[in-house]
């Protein structure tokens, strides 16, 4: 009967396929901002032909992938958020932590500058003259790394808009992008990561106002999720994945990485520096 | 990008784009299919079966119609996450996991609107089939059969709405690139990476490709008429 | 003697299957139970109530329908003609009253046959099929013969004209090879032309054995067709006699100047 060869059909269409290339793939869990600026399309493709894996990144913020890491539904978590990364490791979600590469963190502004901070190099003094101008500022509120960061700078600062939300503070709650595209569009000032900002393609009024400072470093990391707590974690495709990401080869690959003669973001990864799991 | 660069690229048939558009109706038909398979029969059904409850049923149907694709993407995330009770299927952020959250959108649609067109037609069929004494399961064929036309305007008004959400796909597929990247998640990309024109041009090429859908179905139904009224 | 008109009617030889009904020869209220003695009764009502709410639709109706020459259902609006024949196909409860028919021998033409969004054809193999009986190609061609349709099998039912429409009314009936045949006001929104058409219809189904029961109100056409003439008013049977007598000397005052249009209620 002909309804239940359509039925069929579509059941068999469902059915998990069962192909070579599934067997040679990882879910990587990771965040906005390195989806956003490109690296991916561009480090993949050599993994893929030194090795053969299919990498699937599923960018989400970085408390949303490591989330993801916790329940599993990821092979491998690559985020910039160091202090929740090792929470992770510290609660037996994780193997080992390594770091990756880093850029810095950027403070964007308005052309129009209306809390002087352009051209200046301490950020926290920057984040105190916003405070107290009430100029309009764009926060990412996703708990992303760079949320993280942010929280982290104000605190640093003494202040606390996030608690207080005062009207020119702007919770958001999405990826990089589209704090910048508010930004632009409320000549706010926010926080970026310099990856994200070189890529960005509707930069408008927008511009760099504080860069440099030493707080403003972005760090990394990438860890296997735990097979110990999830049998299904693909183990050997997953540290090969860490392992070439951390050679040298993965490494000259990520330093070669350019938009317009610009590099984005830097391979730090150091033999000695290893946190193994408790 | 500029518009000019953006128009160029879409109409280049860039394959890339075209692997993104072929997922898309894949997914979306898929869904439809699903969601009829189960709507139609399930509307049917409430529409000429006398049940207590019958009235809850019908208002909670016509309810969730408007069910926001982004909470039954995380009902599905939920149910399919390797900690969920299906996690062993493996089916998060595969393409099958958005086929189902699809269905799911938009079987409530298919359903709800299907038990209103049956119980219409039922309403004028009453007598004859009494008379006729046809039993219930050739009486819902029958219904349904008669009523193709309204019922194929249901699968495409689902379809539409499969068609639109970026919530659901978002959340179970991962939008992952060459694998659960398709129309509108692709053009919330390329909006959050700022390239305003490109995101316009896929959005115009999503509206071409459902308008295209409802044409096809409008001439088949014109068709069919033609031959069998 | 009226023409056959072409392909109207064919001369299929049309087998009702025979029921076991009992004789029965008791007599009504008026004491107007037309004695054809010997034939069986094909429908009895005994008493039967029907009540819509406040009104009375039908008011202790007793009636024995015997087998033979169509029966005609006379009456003004509202008399009660479709609720009896509705009741006589169990398609409305009596509020009290007993009903005695083979049910499976029953069939039913409305005024309006609702057309299945599908060909001729597939409306008719619709009914085999309700009536469990074989829907291939000979079955559909036969009973689209009898009610000449054959020509027009393939077209969609809706495009049908209102005297096409009824005859494939007529002929879904016939699937089920019904002993009783209810024809509610067959031709009340046909043209002369088409009213002949069925009309010979009704005759040349009658001539094969099925008991025919057909509410009208055109006087002329009960006067043609029927065989006994059951006149309705206001819910109740008022008179129930032969036809001749019924339009020569009406047994009844209403009967009266109800044929001499005179009945106004």
């Amino acid at each position: 009967m002909k309804l239940t060869q359509l039925a069929l059909a579509v059941v068999l269409a469902l059915a998990p396929s069962v192909g070579a290339a599934q067997d040679k793939s990882i879910i990587v869990a990771s965040t906005t901002s390195t989806q956003d600026s490109g690296l991916f399309g561009h480090i993949l493709p050599v993994l893929k032909a030194k090795t053969g894996i299919d990498v699937k990144v599923v960018a989400q913020g970085t408390g949303q992938a490591l989330d993801t890491g916790r329940r599993g539904d990821a092979d491998v978590v690559f985020v910039h958020a160091k202090v929740l990364e090792e929470k992770f490791i510290a609660d037996g979600f994780g193997v080992q932590r390594f770091d990756v590469m880093y850029n810095d963190f950027v403070l964007i502004g308005p052309t129009a500058d209306p809390a002087l901070v352009k051209g200046g190099k301490d950020i926290l003094s920057a984040l105190r003259a916003i405070h107290s101008t009430g100029s309009a500022f764009v926060s990412r509120g996703d708990k992303s790394g760079t949320h993280a960061a942010e929280l982290a700078l104000w605190k640093a600062a003494s202040l606390d808009p996030a608690a207080n939300k005062p009207t020119w503070y702007r919770e958001i709650g999405q990826g990089m992008g589209a704090a910048l595209n508010t930004s632009s569009v409320l000549g706010a000032y926010v926080l970026a990561d310099r990856g994200t900002w070189i890529s960005f393609r509707n930069k408008d009024t927008l511009g760099i106002v504080v860069e440099g400072d030493k707080a403003l470093f972005n760090q990394y990391g990438v860890m296997l999720v735990n097979p110990a707590k999830h049998p299904s974690v693909k183990q050997a495709h997953g540290q090969a994945f860490i392992d070439w990401l951390t050679s040298v080869d993965g490494q000259n690959a990520i330093r070669g990485y350019k938009i317009d003669g610009q590099q984005l973001f830097f391979p730090n990864y150091a033999a000695g520096e290893m946190k193994k799991s408790g | 990008m500029d518009t000019q660069s953006a128009l160029s690229l879409i109409l280049s048939g860039d394959p890339a784009l075209f692997a993104i558009l072929r997922l898309s109706l894949v997914v979306t038909l898929s869904a439809t299919l699903l969601g009829g398979l189960v709507g139609l029969p399930l509307g049917a059904i409430v529409a000429l079966t006398r049940f207590p409850g019958r009235a809850g049923v019908v208002v909670t149907l016509n309810g969730l119609m408007g069910l926001p694709p982004v909470v039954v993407g995380l009902l599905v995330f939920l149910a399919f996450s390797r900690s969920g009770p299906l996690g062993s299927l493996g089916l998060l952020f595969t393409p099958q996991a958005m086929i189902i959250a699809q269905a799911v959108l938009i079987t409530p649609i298919i359903s709800a609107l299907t038990r209103q067109v049956i119980e219409d037609l039922w309403a004028e069929y009453r007598d004859e089939f009494t008379a006729m004494d046809v039993r219930p399961w050739p009486r819902m064929q029958a219904l349904l059969w008669d009523a193709r036309f309204a019922l194929v305007t249901i699968l495409l008004a689902g379809f539409g709405r499969a068609a639109a959400e970026v919530g659901a796909v978002m959340i179970v597929g991962g939008n992952i690139d060459g694998f659960t990247r398709v129309m509108t998640t692709s053009i919330a990309l390329e909006t959050s990476k700022g390239n305003l024109p490109l995101a316009i041009g896929l959005g115009m090429v999503l509206i071409g490709i459902i308008l295209a859908v409802n044409a096809i179905a409008w001439s088949l139904r014109l068709w069919s008429a033609r031959h069998a009224g | 003697m009226r023409d056959k008109r072409d392909g109207a009617v064919a001369n299929q030889t049309w087998q009702p299957a025979r029921a076991d009904i009992a004789e029965i020869t008791a007599v009504d209220d008026n004491g107007l139970e037309p004695k054809i003695a010997g034939t069986p009764s094909v429908l009895v009502l005994n008493g039967i109530v029907v009540c819509a709410g406040a009104t009375t639709l039908l008011d202790r109706v007793t009636l024995h329908i015997r087998a033979g020459a169509p029966t005609a259902v006379v009456g003004p609006n509202g008399s009660g003609k479709t609720t009896l024949l509705r009741l006589a196909m169990g398609l409305v409860t009596p509020t009290a009253g007993t009903l005695r028919v083979d049910p499976a021998k029953r069939a039913i033409v409305f005024q309006k046959p609702v057309m299945l969004r599908r060909t001729v054809a597939d409306n008719v193999a619709f009914a085999l099929r309700a009536a469990r009986q074989s829907a291939d190609r000979e079955a559909v061609s036969t009973l689209l013969a009898v009610v000449g349709l054959v020509a027009l099998a393939d077209r969609p039912a809706r495009q049908l004209s209102g005297g096409e429409q009824q005859r494939l009314g007529i002929a879904r009936a016939l699937a089920r090879r019904p002993q009783l045949l209810l024809l509610d006001e067959a031709t009340a929104s046909l043209d002369p032309a088409q009213t002949n058409i069925i009309e010979d219809l009704i005759g040349a189904i009658a001539r094969s054995g099925v008991k025919v029961v057909f509410a009208t109100h055109d006087r002329g056409q009960a006067r043609r067709l029927a065989g006994d003439i059951v006149f309705l008013v206001r819910g109740r049977v008022n008179a129930h006699a032969p036809v001749d007598t019924f339009f020569t000397t009406p047994p009844t005052e209403a009967a009266k100047r109800f044929l001499s249009s005179d009945l106004v209620l």
